[in-house]
């Protein structure tokens, strides 16, 4: 992870006080307050549905917030939604280029809409092709690329006119891990010139590569914080991985355990969150043998984002009313 | 100007590689223009004629003669009592028959007008109508002829000499392309223009476009242009193909077309753009585009059923079909080489229609970009 440069004292790049988008009853988002600093990468988590998308298509100026207010580059979003526009750059999963348009005329027409006139352009399309390692496929249909550089052709069309914001709406979507590796260190060197990267995504590994990330649920924001802060959610709340042959009867009985919180499924484990309070490991394991259960090893892990986003989750719909400014994650267990 | 010119650019380039838009586009015409204009004929050939002849004189057979040298009538069989006659018509085999009495030539001879009866199998009314008509005529000339020949002139004190102008020869075909252009331009122009941006929210281009700092007015003239020019050569290709498949003639100005051809286009293109702004899908487009443009252009327009025989109700429909105005204005300058002056009225409503679909499109792309 490169320097985290949430100390520094600039204004914010993106800052959001209050959001709230409606779509007739059904609350999308619901007063989201949050900032991002200049050159920073931050991670935006949330199951489908749970008001990413929403959120930045308010921030791309796309949609009227119901209200709240959000600033994208020191542009009110609300109040001039174009002018966000000519600072952002945005894509989205999709990769939405011209499948039938050479790489060329994609950049080509990106250039154009973009308003980047004939020498800019030249001098783009060519950071585009280096960037993006599309040399000698200039003139390849787009169709006919492969995951990885399609990927980074549409990260290069969003970047053509220079954004100071872009906006990642899950990149990563069924690329292989070497592009997705790859993909993450034009990031990193996009963050280190000042870019400021929002991005949205389900892997959790990404999540680690940002500087900051905000958990969303339910349109409400979660957590916010370092990952490191954001698993502070565990302070003192120890968390077991149990293997054995049969998980989901393991899950049962550990549900029954008056000392387990809660249980979930990982892989072929089972991951236990104890209460507060001393206990261990090896009462745990001869209680499950004594009830029959064959367990091959039973250690305390170190949380992992995936612990914290069910646990988010699942204390979020336990208390469906809760207060929707972003919880610091660190003052949960104040 | 430069981010639609950047559109219209890409746009060129697509349509230049997608062979499904191409075909559409280029063969689709064509392939109308064949059909309609060899398949579609409401001119009535060879129709299987009986033949009754009991008076058996030279004047019968004469007349008999003049319907089947008529071109329009084939004679199928010679029968000699009603029975058989019944039976022909019931199986098909004769589709008319002519029943000519005894005395017929001793009627005609001695001036009194003679009566011969004309079956038809009336199961196509639009066929038996115009069987009828032709049937007719054939029948007064040539008694006119027969009885002249013969020794006293014909008693008929009034009698009508049809001229039939701007197409002498009543090809149905002259009257047909004109409302085959209409027909065409609306699957050119409305479901190409619709199918391309409503495939680009499929792909998610267009949302891709969206964040970009375009405005609507760019977007829409540089993705509307290609298609407009598109429409006007696909018109000209029919156009100088029924000119020499068919023989149309085109008798007016050719500016006046152009301006015709030019305002219906912007109306089918307005059309296209709002129903992309409505359809998510291209089959909901393609759907939408069928029964708002191909279906009022087929059955309300002129193009192949006369307005002026429909229920009142249907007439009053037909006012908000913009092919209407445009079929009066291109059979006019194309038929009948009507000036422009005259046809102000077709070309206001045409000018309405463009601007109310422009405008209404402009308006909903705009406000589905916010």
């Amino acid at each position: 992870m490169a320097d985290n440069p949430r100390a520094s004292a600039e204004p914010a790049a993106i800052d959001v006080r209050g959001l709230t988008r409606r779509f007739g009853q059904f609350v999308a988002v619901d007063k989201v307050t949050f900032d991002v600093r200049r050159g920073e990468i931050f991670g935006f988590l949330g199951s489908n549905g749970a008001g990413k998308s929403t959120t930045i298509r308010m921030l791309c100026g796309l949609l009227k917030p119901t209200s709240g207010t959000a600033t994208v580059g020191g542009v009110d979003v609300t109040r001039d939604p174009e002018g966000v526009k000519r600072r952002i750059g945005y894509m989205s999963q999709r990769f939405s280029l011209y499948e039938l348009l050479t790489v060329d005329q994609n950049i080509e027409f990106f250039g154009g809409v973009y308003g980047l006139d004939a020498a800019k352009l030249v001098e783009r399309r060519r950071f585009v092709i280096d960037m993006a390692g599309l040399a000698g496929r200039e003139t390849t249909l787009a169709r006919d690329l492969a995951g990885g550089w399609r990927q980074r052709l549409a990260l290069g069309c969003a970047i053509l006119h220079e954004p100071a914001i872009l906006f990642l709406d899950e990149p990563t979507g069924g690329v292989d891990p070497l592009s997705r590796r790859q993909f993450w260190r034009l990031i990193d060197a996009l963050s280190q010139s000042g870019v400021t990267v929002l991005v949205t995504t389900h892997y959790l590994d990404e999540a680690e590569r940002c500087h900051r990330v905000a958990l969303i649920h339910a349109g409400r924001l979660a957590a916010i914080g370092t990952t490191t802060e954001v698993k502070q959610i565990f302070a003192g709340r120890p968390i077991l991985e149990v293997r054995t042959d049969r998980s989901v009867e393991a899950m049962r009985l550990l549900d029954g355990f008056p000392e387990v919180e809660k249980t979930s499924l990982f892989g072929t484990a089972v991951h236990a969150v104890l209460r507060r309070g001393d206990a261990r490991a090896e009462a745990i394991e001869s209680r499950l043998r004594g009830l029959g259960v064959a367990v091959e090893s039973i250690t305390p892990v170190v949380p992992s984002l995936e612990d914290v986003f069910l646990d988010v989750i699942d204390s979020f719909s336990r208390e469906p009313a809760a207060e929707s400014e972003g919880r610091s994650a660190s003052g949960r267990d104040a | 100007m430069r981010k639609a010119l950047a559109v219209y650019r890409k746009e060129l380039r697509q349509i230049r590689r997608d062979r499904r838009t191409l075909t559409t586009i280029v063969f689709v015409p064509a392939f109308f223009l064949l059909l309609y204009g060899y398949a579609l004929n409401f001119d009535i050939r060879h129709i299987a004629l009986a033949v009754q002849d009991r008076d058996g004189t030279p004047q019968s057979r004469a007349l008999v003669s003049a319907f089947v040298n008529s071109g329009y009538f084939d004679r199928v069989a010679d029968v000699y009592s009603p029975a058989e006659l019944d039976r022909l018509l019931d199986l098909n085999t004769a589709r008319a028959a002519l029943v000519i009495p005894e005395g017929f030539s001793r009627d005609l001879l001695n001036g009194r007008m003679p009566q011969v009866q004309f079956l038809i199998n009336g199961d196509n009314a639009n066929t038996a109508t115009t069987v009828m008509g032709y049937a007719g005529n054939i029948a007064r000339s040539a008694g006119a002829t027969i009885a002249s020949d013969s020794v006293e002139p014909p008693a008929a004190p009034v009698s009508v000499e049809p001229r039939i102008w701007y197409n002498p020869e009543l090809r149905s075909t002259l009257f047909l392309v004109p409302g085959l252009i209409a027909y065409i331009l609306m699957i050119t122009a409305v479901i190409s223009t619709s199918l391309s941006i409503v495939r680009e929210k499929e792909s998610g281009t267009m949302e891709q476009v969206r964040m970009a700092p375009i405005d609507t007015f760019s977007f829409v003239v540089g993705k509307s242009i290609p298609y407009f020019f598109i429409s006007l050569a696909s018109a000209a290709l029919i156009i100088f193909a029924a000119m020499l498949l068919f023989g149309l003639p085109m008798r007016g100005n050719w500016l006046a077309l152009l301006l015709a051809l030019s305002l219906f286009i912007a109306g089918a293109l307005g059309t296209g753009l709002l129903i992309s702004t409505v359809a998510e899908t291209q089959q909901v487009a393609f759907q939408a585009a069928m029964l708002s443009s191909f279906l009022p252009t087929l059955m309300l327009s002129g193009f192949i059923f006369p307005i002026s025989s429909m229920p009142y109700a249907l007439q009053l429909i037909t006012h908000i079909v913009p092919a209407r105005y445009f079929l009066i204005a291109l059979r006019g300058i194309v038929l009948k080489g009507t000036p422009l002056r005259l046809l102000w009225p077709q070309m206001v409503a045409l000018s309405i229609y463009a601007l109310l679909m422009l405008t209404f499109s402009s308006v909903r792309l705009a406000r589905e970009r916010r």
